[in-house]
């Protein structure tokens, strides 16, 4: 069943200039890397990866990104309500891992986040790389730090905060120095040209890649049609959003183009 | 035991085909179908220009089945070109019906003439969507003489097959297929989602759907499709695709008995995903061993017997 459940907000934190984090008081049992659906009565409804989660809340970062975003982050106060729908679609499979890197660009860090706290918890070493434009906009410093032993390392175009560059540079010397005894996996959520060379560089090195992609969606469940890659045509809702970086490299659209609600490729 | 499906003179490899308006907005998105074992697809239905169709939520499910608005949301047909011939290149063997709208009856004929001229083998027209009474008013198909004369205009107009795809929400659906045959169809799909309904969330004290109503399908509608296709298999000599609430293989033999020569499949995919294709094609084959039949073709219309 796919109805939405509804909750108030318990919480909203300002964690970059246009990102908001929302908290639900509420279980959401999603695995890493999954994802709901948002419903902004009387605007629309948006998929979101889920953040933090503890046994007794969830996290949303909603950055103001278009029409029901910007709806959510000016009419949506504390207390206010949201239907949430899911969790859906695949999750970062950290398991079969010694060594967890995740990169992390912009709003694609919460799943990242996320996944940061899975694999800790789960007593794997956790090396977390994020990017931003700078420094104002890097996110939840407070809660990585919350998640334990972990190594979190910053770039920022601008160099305002940790290094000056792209996070894909700092992941680079990162595989080139890796223990070859240690069974690795890189993760990426960001903007697709990021997730793109991100996976090229796995294919370089020889290393894992799972990455985390969006497509304007519909239904959520698999039926719509809406959020199909070209050309396998595997469903970024049901199949996805996270596949392997090998994979994700087979698909002409892939840092390409995405189509819109119409479904026209733009 | 022979599971092939001749209809209209196309081959299906079996004769389960993906219903319009699931998983049909990309070539390659139906293509993957195929590679899940549908039998022939059909493709979202195209008007002529761009359609962005409504806000979401649009597609929800509840107990009794789904409920959607959409809003027959589309690239428009000259745009969508590739998307055909997409579909062609990933898979060059298995049939594809193109699904067309218009908002009146020339916009019909001009859709309708340019996917005649796409690599799809047959059209369907979709007199019967329930969901932009708003935008376009009352479906085609709930007016025998609008049936008639949509059809017999796009008849003179392609030179494809055509399969008119019907209302359940009419008093008079075997009527309405006469008229459609008369005028020259070459099948007639049945039937299209069934109201509108509609949901409401007690706690947002609201519709949930953004269009506030949506058609209903799945298995809420499975025996009124039943029905329909009944009716319309004693009414007509030509062939239905049958679709409506088809989830397990036994619904498709219901189906089948009923009148339907193919099977269009949608609701199946909510529940058991895209296995759903081979789970319904193997329990008919298996149910034809069990009684004795070996060809699916001796399924169709058995209901009325008796």
């Amino acid at each position: 069943m796919s109805m939405p459940l509804v909750f108030e907000v318990s919480e909203i934190r300002n964690d970059s200039p246009n990102l908001k984090t929302y908290v639900f008081k509420h279980n959401l049992r999603a695995r890493p890397g999954q994802f709901v659906m948002v419903w902004m009565p009387g605007v629309d409804e948006v998929p979101m990866s889920v953040g933090w989660q503890t046994d007794t809340e969830f996290h949303l970062g909603i950055a103001d990104a278009g029409d029901c975003t910007h709806a959510i982050h000016t009419q949506i106060k504390v207390g206010d309500r949201l239907g949430i729908r899911g969790p859906y679609g695949t999750s970062f499979n950290y398991e079969n891992y010694d060594h967890i890197i995740g990169v992390g660009g912009g709003y694609g860090t919460p799943p990242i986040l996320s996944l940061a706290q899975f694999a800790a918890k789960a007593g794997k070493k956790v090396t977390v790389m994020q990017g931003a434009r700078n420094k104002e906009y890097l996110l939840y410093e407070d809660l990585f730090k919350k998640v334990g032993a972990m190594e979190l390392n910053c770039a920022t175009d601008d160099g305002s905060h940790g290094f000056r560059g792209f996070c894909t540079d700092l992941l680079e010397d990162t595989l080139k120095n890796l223990k070859k005894d240690e069974k690795t996996c890189v993760y990426t959520c960001g903007p697709e040209p990021m997730m793109v060379k991100v996976a090229q560089l796995c294919e370089e090195y020889d290393i894992d890649c799972q990455v985390s992609l969006e497509r304007y969606m519909k239904c959520g469940f698999g039926v719509c049609g809406q959020c199909c890659m070209d050309d396998s045509g595997i469903r970024l809702c049901k199949d996805g959003p996270v596949i392997s970086g090998k994979l994700a490299l087979t698909h002409p659209e892939f840092g390409k183009y995405h189509r819109n609600q119409a479904g026209v490729v733009i | 035991m022979n599971l092939s499906v001749n209809f209209c003179g196309i081959n299906f490899p079996n004769p389960t085909v993906v219903a319009s308006g699931y998983l049909g907005v990309t070539g390659a998105s139906l293509a993957n179908c195929i590679k899940h074992g549908a039998g022939g697809v059909t493709g979202k239905t195209i008007f002529m220009d761009e359609r962005p169709g409504h806000p979401n939520p649009t597609v929800l499910t509840f107990p009794g089945g789904v409920i959607n608005a959409v809003g027959l949301c589309g690239e428009g047909i000259v745009k969508a070109r590739h998307e055909f011939e997409k579909y062609r290149d990933l898979t060059p063997d298995n049939p594809i019906i193109g699904s067309i709208g218009g908002k009146n009856l020339d916009e019909l004929v001009q859709v309708a003439q340019i996917m005649d001229s796409y690599p799809v083998d047959m059209l369907e027209l979709n007199f019967s969507c329930p969901n932009v009474d708003d935008e376009m008013g009352r479906p085609i198909a709930c007016d025998p003489q609008m049936t008639a004369k949509a059809t017999k205009a796009i008849r003179k107009a392609v030179k494809k097959p055509i399969s008119v795809k019907l209302s359940p929400n009419v008093p008079n659906i075997g009527l309405i297929a006469q008229q459609a045959e008369a005028a020259g169809a070459d099948a007639i799909t049945a039937v299209n989602t069934m109201g509108p309904g509609m949901l409401i969330d007690i706690k947002m004290r609201r519709p949930i759907l953004a269009n506030k109503v949506g058609g209903v399908s799945g298995y809420a509608l499975k025996p009124i499709a039943v029905r329909c296709v009944y009716d319309i298999y004693k009414a007509v000599k030509i062939p239905i695709i049958g679709t409506g609430g088809i989830i397990k293989g036994a619904d498709a033999i219901e189906m089948l008995m009923a009148g339907a020569t193919l099977l269009g499949i949608g609701s199946a995919i909510v529940s058991y995903d895209l296995a759903c294709f081979d789970m319904i094609t193997e329990k008919i084959g298996e149910f034809m061993k069990e009684e004795g039949f070996s060809d699916i073709s001796e399924l169709v219309g058995l209901a009325h017997q008796n």
